[in-house]
């Protein structure tokens, strides 16, 4: 959580400077689903992810330094500059796919489950999106298709109760995304996204179901977008968070505190996480500073498979 | 050797040899697979054979997804319309992927719809839309004439790598063909030159190639000899065995069931006249639909459409002969 953290602060940085020039969604507050979620699972099991993945990304265990020298366009990336931010893959760590369009990841998913299913393997397939997409078209269709079939699949909403610019209520009667899959017989869980504990407890279980060839999940994470939907967004929708209330439902904070009353981290510790956390994203950054662009003939190259 | 199939059953019979061959290849669709006594059920099981419901987004973006994580899906589409319902997945996930990954990925994906169905059918399911899918990075789009050709097309398209859109001809789909046996593969990006002729290079894709063929043999009658050429992938598309022609004819007429700027023959004209232009002894001539929603009433139908008429029209305008009358 504190490598995604200082991460997406460094980034929001150079998105200011225009050293990172593209489009950007921040997950800043969203960091224990996350790690509460990816960082329990293996590198073949499959995550899809949306626009706001960075934090998706890193949990899975893509290198800091290629996820950053994507997000600056070169050609060390992940996706060799390519993708950018709204659609990081690392196979290798099993970051199959974010998508840019809302709720688009979702159907992929349950193909991706399914040849999990067909292979006889116990992969576990997890799309990760927020409520937004819960409205779209993509979203029911793909529901009633991992029911129908009963696939591994896990379907992970952080609900921030923002569609983009638009509250939850004016996009929807139905407040609970748990509720929407009720119909379905899905196995379904509504937690508190800013108490990791909570995520990792409620995901461990429901991965244990789906390890066995089981399904469908759907967890709904409650989490607070301390950002802006994109970074620039002016936030003329929503009155300011006081940072009082955002220290509340920050996951950092609040796991630290956790911990340190539990006893097993204490305040120097949660510092040199941080610290730690810092020293890895200015590698990261002088790692995609050195990157050099993608040369051209790249991009013939990689329209069309061989 | 080869046996007589009609058009349809040449593709069934690609794609039931190219499951046999290879167990990644999944078939879905809806309607498919409704009893135990579907051949592809019999031979195949319903995990690979897959009945889906009318959900084209869920459909399709499924298949993309499965063809991710290594199957190589063909999704049966029937109405090329259907595929409009999930343009998302069509076109902005299926042909990016590889792209956007920066090579990491690659989705080997068959989307077989027909088109055409210019009987009666009316507005929403006779459209010639390929040319939207043309022009996106990524698709390819395959458009068999034959029954040969539907055989051979679906199993390239198969056994490829890429996202490929498999367009059969509804008004082709009982027309019978000499088709080989056994492992048959018509590589894409290769023309099929159907009719060899010296005086004016004709192309045409699908159904409009009898078309062509027909307005041919009449034109042979007045001494005219045309050469018909038809492309059968229009991504990748064999510009080179157009340019000859042209280089040896000088004069081109280019066939399409889309309406103009929809049609892949607009694509060619313009090629044609940017690498073929000093070839040219007569401006290049278009015989397309017209620009309007496929009607429903029979005779209205039939003036919309291209046919042999207004393809001897246009060849006899490239030539220069007066005897022009639409």
């Amino acid at each position: 959580m504190c490598r995604i953290r200082c991460f997406e602060e460094r980034v929001a940085q150079l998105a200011r400077s225009r050293r990172v020039h593209g489009l950007i969604h921040l997950s800043i507050g969203g960091e224990g689903v996350a790690a509460g979620v990816c960082c329990q699972l293996r590198d073949d099991d499959a995550v899809y992810s949306g626009h706001r993945a960075h934090g998706h990304a890193i949990a899975k265990g893509a290198p800091l330094e290629r996820v950053m020298a994507e997000l600056m366009g070169r050609a060390d990336g992940l996706c060799r500059g390519l993708g950018g931010s709204m659609h990081l893959v690392d196979v290798e760590h099993g970051l199959l796919g974010a998508t840019g369009v809302v709720g688009g990841n979702i159907p992929l998913a349950i193909g991706s489950a399914l040849a999990a299913r067909l292979r006889g393997s116990d992969q576990v397939t997890v799309v990760l999106f927020g409520d937004g997409a819960v409205q779209a078209g993509s979203f029911h269709e793909s529901v009633n298709l991992a029911a129908l079939w009963q696939l591994p699949v896990i379907l992970v909403c952080e609900n921030n109760g923002f569609a983009e610019f638009t509250p939850r209520s004016a996009h929807t009667p139905i407040e609970r995304v748990t509720d929407v899959v009720a119909a379905y017989g899905f196995e379904r869980r509504t937690v508190d996204g800013g108490d990791p504990g909570a995520v990792w407890e409620a995901f461990g279980e429901f991965l244990a179901v789906a390890r066995e060839g089981r399904g469908p999940l759907l967890l709904e994470c409650l989490t607070h977008r301390r950002r802006g939907h994109y970074e620039g967004d002016p936030e003329q929708y929503r009155d300011p968070v006081a940072e009082e209330q955002w220290r509340g439902s920050d996951p950092i904070v609040r796991l630290a505190g956790r911990g340190i009353a539990a006893g097993w981290i204490d305040q120097p510790g949660v510092d040199a996480l941080g610290a730690a956390a810092r020293v890895a994203v200015d590698a990261a950054l002088q790692f995609a500073r050195a990157s050099p662009f993608p040369q051209p003939e790249l991009s013939a190259e990689l329209v069309y498979a061989r | 050797m080869a046996h007589e199939l009609p058009y349809i059953a040449a593709i069934n019979e690609a794609i039931h040899l190219e499951m046999a061959r290879d167990e990644r290849v999944v078939y879905f669709g809806q309607n498919l697979a409704t009893t135990e006594d579907d051949e592809f059920v019999k031979a195949f099981g319903h995990d690979r054979v897959r009945v889906t419901p009318i959900s084209e987004t869920a459909e399709i973006g499924m298949a993309v997804g499965a063809a991710l994580a290594g199957l190589r899906p063909v999704v049966e589409l029937y109405m090329a319309e259907f595929m409009l319902v999930a343009m998302n997945q069509v076109v902005n996930e299926a042909p990016r992927f590889r792209y956007m990954s920066g090579g990491q990925v690659s989705v080997p994906l068959v989307l077989k719809a027909g088109y055409g169905f210019t009987a009666g059918w009316a507005g929403q399911h006779t459209g010639s839309i390929y040319g939207m899918f043309v022009g996106v990075p990524g698709l390819k789009v395959a458009l068999p004439a034959t029954a040969a050709d539907a055989k051979g097309l679906m199993a390239t398209a198969i056994r490829d790598d890429n996202p490929v859109c498999f367009f059969h001809h509804y008004l082709l789909t009982l027309e019978p063909g000499e088709v080989p046996d056994g492992e048959y593969l018509v590589p894409f990006g290769q023309a099929d030159v159907r009719r060899a002729g010296g005086d004016v290079t004709i192309v045409a894709t699908g159904w409009t190639v009898g078309k062509a063929l027909a307005a041919a043999e009449s034109l042979a009658g007045e001494g005219i000899e045309a050469e018909v050429i038809d492309p059968r992938t229009v991504v990748p598309l064999d510009l080179e065995t157009i340019l000859s022609s042209v280089q040896k004819t000088g004069r081109l007429v280019l066939v399409d069931q889309a309406t103009r700027y929809g049609s892949v023959s607009a694509l060619i004209a313009a090629d044609v006249a940017e690498y073929g232009f000093s070839a040219l002894k007569a401006p290049i001539k278009q015989v397309t639909a017209l620009d309007a929603t496929i009607p429903y009433s029979e005779p209205m139908e039939a003036y919309l459409l291209p046919d042999e008429s207004k393809i001897l029209t246009a060849v006899r305008q490239v030539l220069g002969s007066a005897a022009v009358t639409a």
